[in-house]
């Protein structure tokens, strides 16, 4: 059996259960109290806001990609399902946005979007199963394919000009500072369903626990009798279907579609999720953790951004954050080993 | 009362090859029973076709007394029978009660995890064999030990009233055993069929009524457990009878190969001298955790000891690293071959030559294959080492036979010192032998054996003296002609 501290998600209770989670909670603390102190608008409502327009979508698909990993396994071409989920919605939006009007006009959007995640999705979910190649070239391979495929047919044009209403968004509840309007928008709502359905699935479902029991031993679960083929299918469906939701929130956000707008950020959002705490190795991993992940990332740019550091720094600084979290929980689990194995020899 | 499953005349065999030529096997509520045979004599077949996975090519199978035409995998589980698998099949990152319920997630219809029945149904079957581990742990951090009580636990949680144990005491210490024991005698008095499947002699054999003895796919016999030593259950596995006897060659006790002085480590071991001598087997015995393993991890440059001195041919040496080790004469035969003796996807002969690549090189820098080959071959068959090809994959071979790819990877470099650490774990009785034949000409050759093991019988039979160690020390040396193998096993065992 792997023996790898990461592992113990979702299961363990208390305290210990929680101790990456607490970590990295302190962190995000220390790092918001030094930015509040040297920065002017780092502590406040609207910046608050900024942040959580702006990185909604990065953690919904965060969810979804721990879903993959908690499974064992890994899907780097979410990025593509997600602009190809984009096109499509735009293409919508473009041609007949204005004559659906609002509600009939989202139930479309959403619908559209997440049928192409559903159906990417499956695509790399019979792929993995059937060729038994690791996930991670299998979905390599998808992401340049899908990519292409979409590069070709809309010759990478630049959408823009949406309907009003999608202009508009979806606003529950807002608030008024300094003149701009902040409040619970589309995106934010998004992220607060997503998180509560997948966290949902993932500690209350018996699919959720499969999917747990997959990861941590697939050998074990094919014996019990789990329909290993439908487990993988739904776990890369759900990531399909969270990154085309995540799609048109941040179409929604941005109010134009670009080719190069979230292709290329698969690896941030693995390094979200990893930092909070998933293993690669499959098994483990939990939601908390993931969203502090994100969070870490976020306000580690928004932070980096407001001190007016130049963007270059910003990725040799996240590269060095994740490295020093790696590092410390290998020497971590190291020095657990090491205490345990001893032998007590007497005088 | 009936039986709970009766099997007679079973035959199956795959593509040709006959793994089962009409075996008959029954057991019944309140019996323990040990299954044992070589590897390749049919035991997982059998096993298999008990738990459903295979049907038989002819033979019948009875279920209390009823025939049953055919036994899948989930009429097996209706009937009560659960197979605990030699890894155990647990999820190491669920909880001790979800390992134990996780037969909840298969109901059908069920969406939601019900976590109280969970709970409960956790609760009751460690209640009922009286274990107390807390269901809220990941199994993660349970002892193999713990482990194997939760799978046996989860077995009850299903209603089992037939449990196959494969290998259950192969990783186990002999406390572990113990207490492994009156669970499994628990179990009996609830009327529940144990069936221990094994290819030695096991301690499981003390609590056992019969043994089925299979060989080459057919029945060698059904025995009373009492009637059965190690020299009459190795006859009748493998057909051949092969010598017990202590080793009586000598060796040169007045040439010092090897001696280690007052060597400590902190939280491994503590003061051990010793010498072994050119051509001497040297046995070293001691329970897992006794620092046999630390000892000979330190003497082969993995883990530097803190103090103390370690001289080879008369020359202290400082073994900083394996590369040391090796350049001193050393060579390891680690007592995980699997992980760390070899490379399991390469082949037999890529595996042999690992150590000794730098010496292949020919002509530009590149490796000289034709001379490749003809070490290979010299040492598949100065080894016997039984292999259709060598390049097949390493991990195909039969663990007798991989060890052998080990010891030849070791050989190659011509050691002075070889330290064997449990080198017959997983290895046939035959293929042991075999072994040991290859052990004793090299000590005749002159190279001093350091021989860990916890199977007394191999230690007294093949060693010229035996040190024990307990707690990370040396505690008591002797000569195999003055101890019998009873009394080293309590000294073994004493806390």
């Amino acid at each position: 059996m792997p023996n790898d501290e990461r592992l113990s998600g979702g299961t363990r209770t208390g305290f210990a259960a929680l101790r990456g989670e607490f970590l990295l909670a302190g962190v995000i603390l220390l790092l918001a109290a030094v930015l509040g102190v040297k920065t002017d608008g780092f502590l406040s409502w609207s910046n608050l806001f900024d942040l959580l327009n702006s990185y909604a979508f990065v953690g919904i698909m965060a969810a979804g990609l721990l879903t993959v990993l908690i499974s064992g396994g890994i899907d780097i071409s979410f990025t593509a399902t997600a602009t190809v989920a984009q096109y499509v919605v735009a293409s919508i939006l473009v041609r007949c946005g204005e004559s659906m009007g609002a509600p009939f006009g989202w139930i479309a959007i959403f619908g559209a979007a997440a049928f192409t995640g559903l159906l990417l999705g499956a695509v790399n979910g019979l792929l993995v199963h059937t060729l038994r190649v690791s996930a991670m070239i299998v979905t390599i391979a998808t992401l340049n394919v899908f990519y292409g495929i979409l590069i070709f047919v809309t010759r990478g044009k630049w959408l823009y000009d949406f309907p009003k209403w999608f202009a508009d968004g979806v606003n529950v509840w807002s608030f008024t500072q300094g003149g701009a309007t902040y409040g619970l928008s589309l995106a934010i709502c998004a992220l607060f369903l997503v998180l509560a359905g997948t966290a949902f699935l993932l500690n209350r479902t018996t699919l959720g626990r499969k999917i747990y029991a997959m990861g941590g031993n697939p050998e074990a679960a094919k014996r019990m009798g789990f329909n290993l083929l439908g487990l993988r299918l739904f776990v890369f469906c759900y990531m399909g279907f969270l990154a085309a939701i995540g799609a048109v929130v941040q179409a929604q956000v941005m109010q134009t579609v670009a080719p190069n707008s979230i292709v290329g950020r698969e690896l941030e959002v693995l390094a979200a999720v990893v930092l909070g705490g998933a293993s690669l190795a499959g098994g483990g991993g939990t939601l908390l953790g993931t969203m502090l992940g994100v969070a870490l990332i976020a306000i580690l740019q928004n932070g980096l951004t407001l001190l007016g550091v130049s963007s270059y720094w910003h990725q040799i600084v996240i590269g060095c954050v994740i490295l020093s979290s790696v590092s410390a929980t290998a020497w971590n689990a190291r020095t657990i080993a090491r205490k345990g194995v001893g032998i007590d020899v007497p005088d | 009362m009936p039986f709970v499953i009766e099997l007679t005349g079973i035959r199956k065999s795959f593509g040709g090859v006959h793994a089962l030529k009409g075996v008959d096997f029954s057991i019944s509520p309140g019996e323990v029973h040990c299954l044992v045979g070589e590897n390749g004599s049919g035991k997982s077949t059998l096993i298999k076709i008990m738990s459903g996975v295979h049907a038989p090519d002819a033979g019948e199978i009875r279920i209390d007394g009823k025939p049953c035409a055919r036994l899948t995998p989930s009429a097996s589980i209706a009937a009560g029978i659960q197979v605990i698998y030699q890894d155990l099949s647990l999820f190491p990152n669920l909880s001790v009660a979800e390992n134990i319920g996780i037969r909840q997630y298969m109901e059908k219809g069920r969406r939601l995890v019900d976590w109280r029945r969970l709970r409960k149904s956790a609760d009751d079957a460690m209640r009922r064999i009286g274990v107390s581990l807390d269901p809220d742990r990941p199994v993660l951090d349970l002892s193999i030990a713990d482990r194997q009580l939760v799978a046996i636990c989860r077995a009850i949680a299903e209603d089992a009233r037939l449990v196959i144990m494969d290998e259950p005491t192969a990783s186990l210490t002999r406390t572990e055993v113990d207490a492994l024991l009156s669970v499994v005698r628990d179990l009996q008095r609830r009327d529940l069929a144990i069936l221990f499947v094994s290819h030695r002699l096991d301690e499981v054999m003390e609590i056992a009524r019969r043994v089925t003895v299979l060989r080459d796919g057919e029945q060698a016999g059904v025995y009373d457990a009492r009637e059965l030593d190690d020299a009459r259950l190795a006859f009748l596995m493998t057909g051949r009878n092969f010598t017990w006897d202590i080793n009586r060659t000598s060796c040169d006790a007045n040439a010092p190969l090897l001696e280690v002085r007052n060597l400590s480590k902190k939280r491994n071991y503590a003061d051990i001298s010793f010498t072994l001598h050119r051509g001497e087997i040297l046995g070293v015995t001691g329970l897992l955790g006794s620092g046999r393993t630390e000892l000979a991890l330190s003497l082969f440059g993995c883990s530097a000891p803190d103090s103390g001195e370690i001289r080879v041919e008369g020359t202290a040496v400082r073994l900083e690293s394996n590369r040391d080790a090796i350049r001193a004469g050393i060579g390891y035969l680690p007592e995980d071959r699997l992980t760390l003796g070899l490379v399991l996807d390469q082949s037999a002969g890529d595996n042999a030559v690992l150590t000794i690549l730098d010496s292949l090189v020919g002509g530009g820098g590149l490796i000289d294959g034709r001379r490749l080959d003809a070490t290979v071959r010299e040492w598949i068959e100065s080894l016997n080492i039984k292999v259709s090809d060598p390049a097949v994959p390493v991990r195909t071979l039969s663990g007798g036979n991989q060890q052998k790819v080990v010891l030849a990877k070791w050989l190659a470099t011509n050691p002075k010192i070889l330290i064997l650490d449990s080198p017959t774990v997983g290895v046939d009785v035959a293929a042991k032998h075999g072994i040991f034949e290859i052990v004793k000409a090299l000590a005749a050759k002159g190279i001093g054996i350091i021989l860990i093991s916890d199977e007394v019988p191999e230690v007294l039979c093949n060693a010229h003296r035996v040190l024990l160690m307990r707690k990370g020390r040396i505690v008591g040396e002797y000569r195999p002609d003055s101890i019998s193998q009873k009394e080293l096993a309590v000294k073994i065992n004493a806390e």
